[in-house]
C-alpha cells in the first residue's frame, strides 16, 4: 500500500468565515488581531463584557451586542428579549446595576410590521422586567435581500456596585466555580427550530435578566472574584478564557454539571456537546471557597439561578487550560472550542 | 436518558475496567476502527482507566479524513457553480482540499449548506426546481443505505435536478490492508458497531481466519468501548481469534437486508482512493449505471489538478494505527484544528483533532497539562 501525505491548506485568514462568530477560538483571533490592536486602549484591553470607566469619582461600566438570530421568534424568546438580557447581562457581568440602554435596528424592506411590533413588544416587557429604560435609539432600512428581516444592537450603561474589581484578575486558586443553573437550553431551542425537530417536553430558551441574582451576591456582601454571562461557546470557551487570563487551572466535575433530558437528547440527535452549547440565562461565579455555600444560596433564591450548583475548583497552576473529571472517572482537557461546532457524520 | 445511561454508569464502567486489568497480563495493542468510538474514548479519558498492557491505535474509521483530497476540491469546484446548492454532513465543510475548504467555498458565495440526512437534501432538490442539488456522500456502509435511498427515491419521483458526488468506502477491505502491511501493530480490532448494523459481520470472519485476529463488533459508549476490550483481551490472552458480537442489541449477524438490498441495487463495489492511505481495491461504493444520470461527476464534468500534497503530515500512519498523533512532529504546533495538515486534525472523529481537544497527559497524580497547550 502506498503511503499519501496530507495537504497543507491556506489558513483561512484572509476571509471572514462564519466561523469568525462562532466565539471559539477564531473569534478570539479576529477581535485580538484586528479590533484591539487597531483601536488599543486600557479599558477595553481587559477584554471584558463590557468596560468599566471613571466617571466623577464613581465607575460607570458600558457594554454592547449585536442581535442576528434567526427565527427571530423562538420557543422561550425573541430577538427583542436577547437583545435587552444580553446587554442587561453584560453590565451584571461587571458587577454594574443597569441604568440605561440604547436600542439600533437595521430592519429589511418587506418584514412585517407585525413581527417588528411583536418583537419591540417584546423588548419593552423585558426591560420592565428588568427595570431598565431604553433611552435612546436608531433606525435603518436596507433593501430586501441585505440583511436577514431584522438585526438590533443594543448598548447600556450601567453603575459599578462592585468593591472590587470583578474579572479573572481576581480569580484565585481555591476559588469555588458556580454555575447558575441547566446548561444549553437557549442554543438547543433555536437548533431544534431551524431543523423542524420535535423533542419529547419542550426546550425554551433560558434568556433572562441575571442582575437580580447577580444583585444579591452583592447586596449580601459576598467577595465575588469573577462573573461571566455563558453565550457563545457555552461554559467551556467562558472557563477557557477566565483560566487563560487568570493564568490558573480550573477543574470542573461533569456529574456536577446539569443539563436537563431533552437538551441531552437533542445533543445527542445532533452530535453537539452541551458544555459548549449558548446559554441566555446562565452564569458563572468565582467566589472564595469560605463563600461558596452562602453564594449558592443567594443564587438559589432568585427564579434565573434557581438551579445554581458548584461545579468545580481553581488550582495554583499556571498553565490556564481547563480539565474535566468525566462522568466514568476519566480526566480531559476542556479545550476552546475552533470554529463552530458542526455535527458529525455518523 | 434510557440506552445512554447504563452505560455511561461509573460503577459499571470501573467494575469492567477492573476485569480488563485482571485479565491482561501481556501488553497487546487493540485497534477501535471507527472514529466514534476514538471521540468516545478520548472525550471520556477512557483511557486513563486501562491498565498498562492495553495500548489502543485508532483507526481509519473516520469518513471526513479518508476522503480524498481530489474529491473535496471537486466538491468545492462544483459548490462554487451559481445554479447550484451543494449539501454535506457537518464536519466535511471545515475539511481542507488542496487550496480550499467547502467553508471557503461558502464564504465566496457558494450555496453551500448543512443536512443531517440525504433525504433532506432531496427535499430542498424538490422545493428548488430552478436549481441544481449536489449531495455530497461521503462515509462508510453506515451512511450508504440512507444515500442509496435518497438516489432511489430521486429516480422514482424524477427529481432531475438532484445528484450526489459519491465518495463512498467500505470497512472490511481497510481492515485487510492494515493487517497486510509489514508494519501492522494491530493483535486485535474493536469492529465499527454501526456499519455491522447494517452489513451484520459474516464478512469479518474470513479476515479473523485469515490473519488470525480477534475482531469484537463494538458499540460507542464507554461501557459498550470497555467490554469490547474486555472481550478482545480474554481471547488474546488464551490465544483464541474469533468474531465475537459486543453490540447485540443493536447488532444480527447477518446485519439488516433491507439496507443491504437497497444499497446494491444502487451502488456497485469500485475501488477507491483514502485518503492518506492511497488506493485499496474493491473498498467503495459507486452508483450503478442504472442510475449514473444522478452522478454528479457525470453532470458536472470538472477537470480537477493534481493536488500538492505535504511531506509533513503523518496521517496515514496515524489511520492505519502506525503512529498515534502526539508522535508527529506537527502536532499542536504547525497542526492544530484551525490550522490544519491534515484532515485527521479537522472532524471531531478524526484522531489528531481527539487528540488535541481532549488529550492530556498526567504529569502526577494531580497535574494534568495540554498537550495541546503544550506549545505555549
Amino acid at each position: 500500500m502506498t503511503i499519501q501525505s496530507c495537504p497543507l491548506p491556506r489558513p483561512a485568514t484572509d476571509r471572514i468565515l462564519l466561523a469568525h462568530g462562532g466565539g471559539g477560538r477564531l473569534t478570539n483571533h479576529l477581535i485580538e488581531s484586528v479590533f484591539v490592536s487597531a483601536f488599543s486602549n486600557s479599558a477595553l484591553e481587559p477584554l471584558h463584557d463590557g468596560a468599566v470607566l471613571s466617571a466623577n469619582g464613581g465607575r460607570l461600566a458600558m457594554t454592547t451586542d449585536t442581535y442576528v438570530v434567526q427565527p427571530l421568534v423562538f420557543p422561550g424568546g425573541t430577538i427583542g428579549d436577547l437583545a435587552v438580557n444580553g446587554t442587561v447581562n453584560d453590565l451584571a457581568m461587571c458587577g454594574a446595576r443597569p441604568l440605561a440602554l440604547s436600542a439600533g435596528f437595521v430592519l429589511e424592506e418587506g418584514l412585517s410590521m407585525d413581527t417588528l411590533r411583536s418583537i419591540v413588544a417584546s423588548m419593552a416587557k423585558a426591560a420592565r422586567v428588568a427595570k431598565v429604560p431604553i433611552v435612546t435609539g436608531d433606525t435603518k432600512v436596507v433593501d430586501k435581500g441585505k440583511g436577514d428581516g431584522l438585526f438590533v444592537n443594543t448598548a447600556g450603561i450601567g453603575v459599578v456596585i462592585a468593591p472590587k474589581l470583578v474579572g479573572p484578575e481576581s480569580v484565585c486558586p481555591g476559588d469555588a466555580v458556580l454555575v447558575s443553573g441547566d446548561l444549553g437550553s437557549h442554543g438547543t431551542a433555536i437548533l431544534s427550530v431551524r431543523n423542524g425537530l420535535e423533542f419529547e417536553g419542550e426546550v425554551k430558551s433560558d434568556t433572562a435578566s441575571l442582575w437580580p441574582a447577580v444583585e444579591a451576591l452583592f447586596e449580601a456582601g459576598v467577595e465575588v472574584h469573577c462573573l461571566r454571562d455563558l453565550t457563545r461557546g457555552g461554559l467551556s470557551s467562558a472557563l477557557n478564557e477566565i483560566a487563560s487570563l487568570a493564568r490558573l487551572r480550573i477543574t470542573v466535575e461533569e456529574v456536577r454539571i446539569p443539563v436537563c433530558a431533552p437538551v441531552r437528547g437533542a445533543c445527542e440527535l445532533l452530535g453537539l456537546d452541551p458544555l459548549y452549547v449558548a446559554n441566555e440565562g446562565r452564569f458563572v461565579a468565582f467566589v472564595p471557597e469560605r463563600e461558596a455555600d452562602h453564594a449558592l444560596e443567594l443564587m438559589r433564591s432568585q427564579t434565573a439561578s434557581a438551579g445554581a450548583v458548584r461545579a468545580g475548583t481553581v488550582h495554583e497552576d499556571s498553565s490556564g487550560i481547563v480539565t474535566l473529571r468525566t462522568r466514568v472517572g476519566g480526566h480531559r482537557v476542556l479545550d476552546m472550542l475552533s470554529g463552530e461546532q458542526l455535527p458529525r457524520i455518523c | 436518558m434510557k440506552f445512554l445511561d447504563e452505560y455511561r454508569d461509573y460503577s459499571a464502567v470501573q467494575q469492567m475496567a477492573q476485569a480488563i486489568r485482571r485479565s491482561a497480563t501481556r501488553p497487546w495493542t487493540l485497534m477501535e476502527v471507527c472514529g466514534g468510538q476514538t471521540h468516545t474514548i478520548v472525550k471520556t479519558g477512557l483511557q486513563d482507566l486501562l491498565p498498562a498492557e492495553i495500548t489502543l491505535v485508532h483507526g481509519p474509521g473516520c469518513p471526513v479524513c479518508v476522503t480524498p483530497l481530489e474529491m473535496i476540491d471537486r466538491a468545492v469546484a462544483v459548490a462554487k457553480r451559481s445554479e447550484v446548492i451543494l449539501c454535506s454532513f457537518g464536519d466535511m465543510l471545515r475539511v481542507p482540499g488542496s487550496t480550499q475548504s467547502l467553508f471557503d467555498a461558502k464564504a465566496l458565495g457558494g450555496d453551500v449548506r448543512i443536512v443531517y440526512s440525504p433525504l433532506d437534501a432531496l427535499q430542498l432538490a424538490r422545493s428548488n426546481p430552478t436549481r441544481e442539488v449536489v449531495f455530497f456522500a461521503v462515509g462508510f456502509e453506515t451512511t450508504a443505505p440512507a444515500n442509496a435511498m435518497a438516489v432511489w427515491e430521486a429516480k422514482r419521483e424524477k427529481v432531475v435536478n438532484f445528484s450526489m458526488l459519491v465518495s463512498h468506502v467500505l470497512v472490511p477491505p481497510a481492515m485487510e490492508a492494515i493487517l497486510s502491511s509489514p508494519d501492522c501493530r494491530v493483535q486485535a480490532f474493536l469492529a465499527a458497531g454501526h456499519v455491522c448494523m447494517v452489513m451484520g459481520y459474516e464478512e469479518y470472519l474470513p479476515i479473523s481466519q485469515k490473519f488470525n485476529v480477534p475482531i469484537v463488533v463494538t458499540g460507542f459508549e464507554p461501557l459498550d468501548l470497555l467490554e469490547g476490550v474486555q472481550m478482545a483481551v480474554a481471547q488474546l490472552e488464551s490465544g483464541r481469534a474469533e468474531v465475537k458480537n459486543q453490540y447485540a442489541r443493536a447488532v444480527r449477524r447477518s446485519g439488516n437486508r433491507p439496507a443491504q438490498e437497497r444499497i446494491a441495487e444502487v451502488f456497485e463495489v469500485t475501488r477507491r482512493a483514502w485518503r492518506g492511505i492511497g488506493e485499496i481495491p474493491s473498498s467503495g461504493l459507486r452508483l450503478r449505471e442504472a442510475y449514473r444520470s444522478f452522478d454528479a461527476e457525470v453532470r458536472f464534468p470538472i477537470e480537477i489538478g493534481q493536488a500538492h500534497e505535504s511531506r509533513e503530515c503523518i496521517a496515514g500512519l496515524v489511520l492505519q494505527g502506525q503512529r498515534k498523533p502526539k508522535e508527529c512532529p506537527a502536532f499542536g504546533t504547525r497542526c492544530t484544528p484551525d490550522t490544519p495538515l491534515g484532515a485527521p486534525m479537522v472532524s471531531s472523529e478524526g484522531a489528531c483533532a481527539a487528540y488535541f481537544h481532549f488529550g492530556r497527559r498526567k504529569e502526577d497524580d494531580d497535574s494534568i497539562v495540554s498537550i495541546a497547550t503544550a506549545r505555549n
